[in-house]
């Protein structure tokens, strides 16, 4: 029997998993990773920026032969009405001069495929298509999990890496289903595009690429976001809203993507383009108040499978990875002392306090409870600031005074003087926290 | 572009048994909304008026999770499809 046990079993091969291997396997330790999608990468959908700094504490390096599409130089936030947009933008070609660059994008299933390939090199025994189905116990503590092919996997300890949908977690006793108001369902496509095209619309040089966020009436009011990312040869267009919201308007997902192809600031981007790839994930966007404990004796969780989503930075990837290598660390530390009881593997959560990924979390606390109390940054702000920035820049013989006057006028009327303070207040929120000593 | 061009440039391996079931045909003559109809982003979900029952077409389910949640009674029960089966995506 000791033969077939591992030191770890590690179920799900996205970023967490992969990290946690890894960081495993470079230890000595006897590690099996286990994937349910046919190869890597299968069965998941990330936007999708890439930020190096995580990687590269896992792997240094990996921009040599990991399969990047553009260095991230340009950052956008647009906040559109049906008819028309506010753009702002951040752009530095110096992000891209530092090698690696700040972030990139990628095809994730490129980047899984290649990722897990790192895995094995390191001597992770990883297996795909197979589908973990239970955790198996003995005397109340985990040592192993079982398929749904019938098959037992025994190990000292159990990583959970899979995902937003975790059923791990869940036969752990961590956490119950989650709530609609927890949950964000994304869908996406890849439109293929050359990359000539892409390069002159996004004024873009050879190999440097950019994002755009975008907020608005496409959502009709529901609590969401798009986002539009350049690929060397395709683009990344997608949109994700609260599950409870769909289930309150019983909106299509695929329908407002649809719909919002139209749209004028988005049509003459992907003019031409050519539909390669549909997709759909839920984004575990409870935040802090929905983590659920992240250890019990012989199993830890990280990524998605432990809500770890900052979901005003668009930074999910990272944390995965990230929580993944403490994680990782932990049981590498637990196995010199032979104990894998929830007392030994509380060191992952001191771990990950002392990382940026719990003080994120902590930090963006209520960042969704705060804009479902004031929808208006959805419903009413877009409206109001559009038509702010009409007037201001409208030449019509009127005197520049009467603008302003008309534009305050209107956000007073509309809004009140005491929500707009509060509204303000609710915006610092959602654009970050800054805590002061 | 439609649901149905767009569930066409996927690539699945089918499996001859579903993932995806309806604890209690009951609660959905009840539900008012039926959301499941209109959120799952692979259109698995229809309301058959004559049979008074909802029909799914499991094989055209992209694996999102969204379903387990997306019922307000949470009367679906979707677990992962077994090993190497389902949705095999290409960029993702
Ligand atoms: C539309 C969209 C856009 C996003 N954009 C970004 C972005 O631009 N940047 C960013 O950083 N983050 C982004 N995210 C979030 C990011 O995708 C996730 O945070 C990240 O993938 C989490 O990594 P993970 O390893 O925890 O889980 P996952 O990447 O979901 O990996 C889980 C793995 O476990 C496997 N698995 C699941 N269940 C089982 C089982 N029972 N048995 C065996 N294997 C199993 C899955 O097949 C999968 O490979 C986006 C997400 C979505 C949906
Ligand atoms: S998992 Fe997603 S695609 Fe599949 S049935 Fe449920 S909602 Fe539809």
């Amino acid at each position: 029997m000791s033969d077939d046990k591992f030191d770890s079993i590690v179920v799900g091969a996205g970023p967490a998993g992969v990290s946690a291997a890894i960081t495993m396997a470079r230890a000595g330790l006897n590690v099996a990773l286990l994937e349910r999608g046919e190869y890597p990468g299968a069965k998941n959908v990330q936007g999708a920026v890439l930020y190096s700094k995580m990687l590269q504490d896992v792997m240094p390096e990996f921009w040599k032969d990991c399969p990047l599409e553009r260095a991230i130089v340009e950052e956008n936030i647009w906040i559109l009405t049906d008819t028309s947009g506010i753009k702002a933008g951040y752009k530095s070609p110096e992000y891209a001069q530092s090698e690696p660059a700040n972030c990139y994008t990628i095809i994730r299933v490129a980047f899984d495929k290649w990722f897990s390939k790192k895995a094995e090199e390191a001597g992770v025994t990883l297996v795909t298509g197979v589908t973990v189905s239970d955790l198996v116990k003995k005397d109340g503590r985990i040592v192993g999990v079982k398929t749904t092919d019938g098959d037992e996997l025994l190990a000292s300890v159990v990583i959970a890496c899979d995902g937003a949908n975790s059923i791990l977690a869940q036969k752990a006793g961590l956490h119950h289903e989650w709530r609609p108001d927890e949950i964000a369902l994304g869908v996406k496509e890849i439109l293929a595009l050359p990359r000539e095209k892409i390069e002159d619309r996004f004024g873009l040089e050879k190999n440097q690429g950019s994002t755009i966020e975008m907020v608005g009436d496409f959502t009709k009011g529901m609590m969401g976001y798009a986002f539009l990312y350049t690929n060397q040869e395709s683009l990344a267009f997608g949109l994700g809203c609260a599950l409870d919201d769909f289930q309150k308007t019983n909106a299509k997902p695929y329908d407002l993507l649809e719909e919002f192809k139209r749209h004028p600031l988005i049509r003459p981007l992907i003019e031409g383009s050519k539909s390669v790839e549909y997709s759909a994930h839920i984004i575990p966007e409870g935040a802090w108040p929905s983590m659920p404990p992240l250890y019990t004796d012989g199993l830890l969780i990280a990524g998605d499978a432990a809500q770890m989503i900052n979901p005003s930075h668009r930074e999910g990837s990272n944390m995965a990875m990230k929580a993944g290598q403490l994680a990782g660390e932990t049981v590498v530390e637990a196995k010199k002392t032979g104990h894998y009881d929830a007392k030994t593997l509380s060191l992952y959560r001191k771990k990950l306090d002392d990382s940026f990924v719990l003080k994120d979390m902590y930090d963006h606390k209520d960042v969704e409870v705060k804009v479902r109390h004031n929808r208006e940054l959805m419903t009413l702000y877009p409206g109001l600031l559009n038509k702010a920035a009409h007037d201001y820049f409208l030449v019509d013989g009127a005197p520049k005074r009467d603008h302003m006057r008309r534009i305050v006028q209107r956000f007073r009327r509309e809004r009140g003087v005491v929500n707009l303070v509060k509204d303000a207040w609710a915006l610092r929120k959602l654009v970050g926290e800054f805590s002061i000593g | 572009m439609t649901l149905e061009d767009k569930l066409g440039l996927l690539t699945y391996k089918g499996d001859h048994q579903t993932h995806i079931k309806i604890t209690d045909a009951k609660v959905c003559l009840n539900c008012p909304k039926k959301p499941c109809v209109t959120a799952c982003p692979a259109g698995v979900y229809t309301w058959d008026d004559v049979q008074k029952k909802i029909i799914m077409a499991y094989e055209n389910c992209v694996e999102c999770g969204a379903a387990r949640m997306m019922c307000p009674f949470y009367n679906i029960e979707w677990v992962p499809p077994r090993g190497g089966f389902g949705v095999a995506y290409k960029y993702g």
